[in-house]
């Protein structure tokens, strides 16, 4: 009988793993939803709300990518992944596709064997401290208790930092950002270092934010961005384009409201009229519909208005724009023609 | 058996499956083919599947700087140090939680256990509630509360600081309980030192060898001699005289709050005394019923021969009932030391860097070798399992009931 388990069991692995060799488009649209791998709860990048809808920046260009290939936005499942279990969650094909704040390196590139789809959020790794401890710079932390979340670019950074600038400190490596919060708030740590952006967003959630200041120095190149396993470069265009359809979509005003009137009716621009689908096949290059970036925007928006809504400077996180500014206006954030 | 004759027509072929002498040796060898053929297949799958993932197998980032740092270190590591040095200081960790919780856990159990069978109703009822209450709640909600406590009911060292501080060591600066952790003053070796230390050893030695030769006299003249109060006086007087003798060599320093955190002395972190306190009370109440059960096993006769025979209760139960509990405690608790060593794996939930946390946590996700990482760890906790296990059988072999 064991034998017998042990032989259906290893045929059901085999089974699992040829699936997982298919064209992941083809197996989404067979299954009928996109499977994305989220944050475990970040305010304003994923979080569930009082009904338990996922909600949030990253988790709208989950939404958009869903619905740029079902017309629906809802046609989507979400994962929530911690730092730990993120790359083992998009290598095995739990998820098709991680929007996870995750830093684009060459070792996860290259050596996890992924693929960078581009960049939806420039970040730089920054510390936040009491006002109360008088610090005002990270040159100054020496022999502090910093809390990181582990499984990060994170940890590696601060490593480098304190020892580039000859400082001791004790590391308290925590698995999820809200077990981190609270070591922080209890007075466990010092320090809390990860994204600038993702201490904005927790500060954001303390009972006193005021009583918390963020340390002037960001430390490292923190470039976040979408990305899904090597190897499978139609899944990985679709990704890369919806992201990229979106920034477009900014720079050349298309927003939530106007998308279904500039589809119906085109517009002077031709560059426009080929993303709505009015011209030019890009869709059937992509395997998807003709309308497919219509209802990307119009799921959440076009980069501006996700921003805007989720994290931006009217919302309780506050982030100002800074180098996710379009090119044209200051920033860095500039996606390739659409031709 | 028989001697299989070898008359008649000799051996054929469906004797493998007929005879019932050699059916059983062709069941099991055809079933170890299978399993053999199974094993292989899984590992081939897995190989082919990495290679599809464009992953090798090797080991070689064992070697490869880890580029992260770790708060606690029984040995000397700093982020320039490989992953296999990593991988080494979370092996002591976990040694060092697994044999701290151990030894605490057993003693908690025997205490719990023999006071749960106590006479008095309020201290037996107590008991009930502290194992009930421990061994019902998952492991891991113990680890998480006791840390959790530590974290917020305990002064942060900024609490120490300033004229009038809220909160103050204790004992005079010797022990101080922060929300990081406690710390408690650490020896400075000076000269003759070793010579105090020498003292020490040669005086275990000794009490070892008066406990024999008290032992013996026993035997021989029947006269009992105090030996635990002689043993004690062993143990600590030669140290003592030594140590003032050559004018005390051994200081202490004590700890000190340097900017962020308090500076020298020994310092035992919240996650390892929150990890060492839940994982010792958890496996304590299993121990506890164990111990129970050990004890009740005896018959009441025994110790009733024994008060017959004029022991008092304490010799009645160090003499008579313990040694026969023993051979019903000692294999259920192998397995309890093994759950807790296994169990001490839960520790990266508050920050304990084990073995878990550096090999199968970071390292794991930094490089990306999942299957190498993994196997590694299996490795390890097979090999502790199995040498805490053999050492446990081979003190079970020696209580156990010797038939003469």
């Amino acid at each position: 009988m064991k034998i017998k388990g042990a032989i259906i069991a290893a045929a059901a692995v085999m089974a699992v793993s040829t699936a997982a060799n298919a064209g992941t488009l083809d197996d989404v649209k067979a299954k009928g939803f996109v499977q994305c791998g989220v944050s475990t709860g970040l305010a304003g990048f994923a979080f569930t709300d009082a009904n338990g809808v996922w909600d949030g920046f990253d988790v709208t260009f989950c939404r958009a990518t869903a619905a740029a290939i079902f017309g629906d936005p809802n046609a989507i499942k979400f994962t929530p992944t911690t730092g730990k279990t993120r790359f083992t969650a998009l290598a095995s094909g739990e998820v098709d596709i991680l929007y996870r704040n995750t830093t684009w390196t060459l070792s996860r590139d290259v050596d996890l064997g992924f693929t960078f789809l581009g960049v939806n959020y420039y970040d730089g790794q920054g510390f936040m401290v009491r006002k109360g401890l008088g610090v005002k710079s990270a040159k100054e932390l020496d022999g502090a208790t910093v809390c990181i979340q582990t499984g990060t670019t994170t940890e590696l950074n601060l490593a480098d930092f304190f020892r580039a600038n000859g400082m001791s400190y004790e590391p308290v490596p925590i698995e999820t950002n809200a077990e981190a919060q609270q070591k922080y708030l209890s007075n466990a740590c010092d320090v809390y270092t990860t994204d600038a952006s993702g201490l904005a967003a927790t500060r954001a959630t303390f009972e006193k934010p005021a009583e918390h200041i963020l340390l002037p120095e960001i430390i490292s190149k923190e470039p976040l961005g979408p990305l899904v396993r090597h190897g499978d470069n139609e899944w990985g265009d679709v990704g890369r384009w919806v992201l990229n359809a979106l920034i477009i979509a900014e720079e050349k005003g298309i927003t939530k409201a106007n998308v279904a009137e500039l589809a119906k009716n085109g517009s002077s621009d031709p560059e426009v009229n080929r993303l709505l689908g009015k011209e030019g096949s890009d869709g059937d290059q992509l395997g998807l519909s003709k309308d497919w970036a219509v209802h990307a925007i119009a799921a959440g928006g076009n980069y501006g208005e996700i921003f805007e809504r989720n994290i931006g400077e009217s919302t309780a996180i506050g982030l100002a724009r800074g180098l996710n500014q379009l090119w044209s206006k200051g920033g860095i954030l500039y996606a390739p023609p659409f031709r | 058996m028989a001697v299989i004759s070898n008359d008649g027509d000799g051996f054929r072929l469906g004797m493998l499956v007929y005879d019932t002498r050699y059916r059983s040796y062709t069941i099991q060898i055809f079933a170890l083919i299978l399993f053999m053929l199974a094993v292989a297949w899984l590992l081939d799958n897995a190989i082919t599947n990495l290679a599809l993932l464009g992953k090798t197998f090797s080991f070689g980032f064992l070697f490869e700087t880890a580029s992260y740092d770790i708060n606690q270190r029984l040995i000397d590591y700093t982020s320039t140090d490989t992953h296999a040095r990593a991988a080494i200081v979370g092996i002591l960790n976990t040694l060092l939680v697994a044999f701290l919780g151990c030894i605490t856990a057993t003693i908690i159990g025997v205490i719990a256990g023999v006071l749960r069978l106590s006479n008095n109703w309020l201290i037996a009822r107590l008991m009930t509630i502290y194992v009930e209450a421990f061994r019902n709640i998952p492991v891991l909600i113990w680890i998480l509360i006791t840390v959790a406590v530590i974290n917020e009911s305990l002064p942060a060292p900024s609490g120490f600081r300033g004229a009038d501080p809220a909160a103050s060591p204790f004992l005079g600066g010797m022990l101080v309980l922060t929300n990081r952790g406690f710390y408690i003053p650490a020896p400075i070796w000076g000269d003759m030192s070793m010579a105090v230390v020498a003292v020490f050893l040669l005086s275990i030695v000794a009490m070892f060898v008066f406990r024999r030769w008290a032992r013996k006299r026993q035997e021989a003249t029947g006269e009992i001699l105090p030996v635990l109060r002689i043993s004690l006086a062993i143990f600590f007087l030669p140290t003592l005289l030594a140590f003032f003798a050559l004018g005390m060599p051994i200081t202490l320093e004590y700890p000190e709050l340097k900017g962020f955190n308090f500076q020298g002395g020994v310092f035992m972190r919240d996650s390892l005394i929150g990890l060492w306190l839940a994982l010792s009370l958890y496996t304590g109440a299993f121990t506890a019923e164990i111990v129970r059960a050990g004890i009740l096993s005896v018959s009441k006769g025994q110790s009733e021969a024994a008060f017959a025979l004029g022991l008092r209760p304490n010799r009645t139960m160090n003499l008579v009932v313990l040694p026969q509990a023993l051979r019903v405690i000692v294999p259920p608790l192998i397995s309890q030391y093994l759950n807790l060593t296994k169990n001490s794996s839960l520790a990266i939930a508050v920050g304990y860097m084990d073995v878990t946390g550096t090999l199968g946590g970071i390292t794991m996700n930094q490089t990306g070798k999942a299957m190498e990482c993994i196997l590694l760890l299996m490795t390890f906790y097979l090999i502790a399992s199995l040498s805490i296990s053999s050492v446990m059988n081979w003190y079970n072999e020696r209580v156990k009931l010797r038939e003469r």
